[in-house]
């Protein structure tokens, strides 16, 4: 009776301590595919060759969507930028990247004033978990950047 | 053969205050196929046939412009806003990498 209890116990120890470094272990792989250097660098440039090279500050815009996503077919992609809409001051353009798709660049939006807020909405595809970047550039040039990990359970490319 | 086509924009149903920020919605069918994709039984290569731009006009003006990949899911929602200026229609054009244009639009009434 009492070896099976421990043995219940023990058991239920085991899955508990699998299920953490389980989950520890695709944190740390998922981190690790997400920022290998070459690859991160690599979407830089695309930032770069569509909106201009400039630090990016991460401030401003953010994704409203969740961290994870069942469908890589079809992931939520709201983006708003918390920026005035003014003649002379307002956001011209904006990016979303996937870093790990098999092609980073997803999509641009380029805004006039009369827009009145820079924000859309659109469903995206994913191949992978990955990390999403959206950059905004106001008429001025200035960047600003969110970014966020995205855990993606099944990839878009059936969608 | 996939339905590509059937347009639609929504935006507020009743007249909105002059200056206001309204959201539009917007959908469209079509395939968004990236050319990346195989087929499973022939194992070739799917051409690519996907939406390049989206094209918002209000008020003789080219408000907001889109510029997609095949990235962007199938069958297309896409939002945004557009600051209410004057009654008239919110025109959104489609564009496609084989030549496909599909157009629809909404009535905005600003009191």
């Amino acid at each position: 009776m009492e070896t099976g209890n421990k043995q219940a116990m023990s058991r239920r120890g085991f899955f508990q301590k699998v299920g953490v470094t389980g989950v520890a272990a695709i944190a740390t792989g998922s981190a690790l595919t997400a920022l290998p250097r070459s690859a991160s660098a690599a979407v830089d440039s695309i930032v770069a060759d569509k909106l201009g090279a400039g630090s990016v500050t991460m401030a401003k815009v953010n994704i409203d969507t969740p961290s994870s996503a069942d469908n890589g077919a079809l992931v939520r992609m709201p983006v708003s930028v918390d920026h005035p809409m003014e003649p002379g001051n307002y956001i011209e353009s904006v990016v979303v990247l996937v870093d790990n798709n098999p092609q980073p660049f997803i999509c641009q939006y380029d805004f006039l004033p009369e827009a009145g807020k820079a924000e859309f909405e659109c469903r995206i595809k994913m191949a992978k978990t990955s990390k999403v970047r959206a950059i905004a550039k106001s008429n001025s040039g200035k960047l600003y950047g969110f970014e966020k990990e995205i855990q993606v359970a099944a990839g878009g490319c059936v969608g | 053969m996939a339905v590509i086509g059937k347009p639609k924009v929504r935006g507020p149903r009743q007249a909105v205050a002059k200056g206001s920020v309204v959201t539009m919605k917007t959908l469209i069918k079509h395939p968004m196929e990236s050319g990346l994709r195989k087929d499973s039984t022939t194992g070739q290569t799917i051409p690519a046939h996907f939406i390049e731009s989206v094209m918002v006009e209000y008020g003789g003006k080219t408000v907001v412009n889109a510029t997609w990949t095949g990235a962007i899911s199938k069958n297309p929602y896409f939002s945004f806003s557009i600051r209410a200026a004057d009654s008239g229609p919110v025109k959104v054009t489609w564009k496609d990498n084989k030549g496909g244009e599909f157009s629809a639009k909404a009535n905005l009434k600003v009191s």
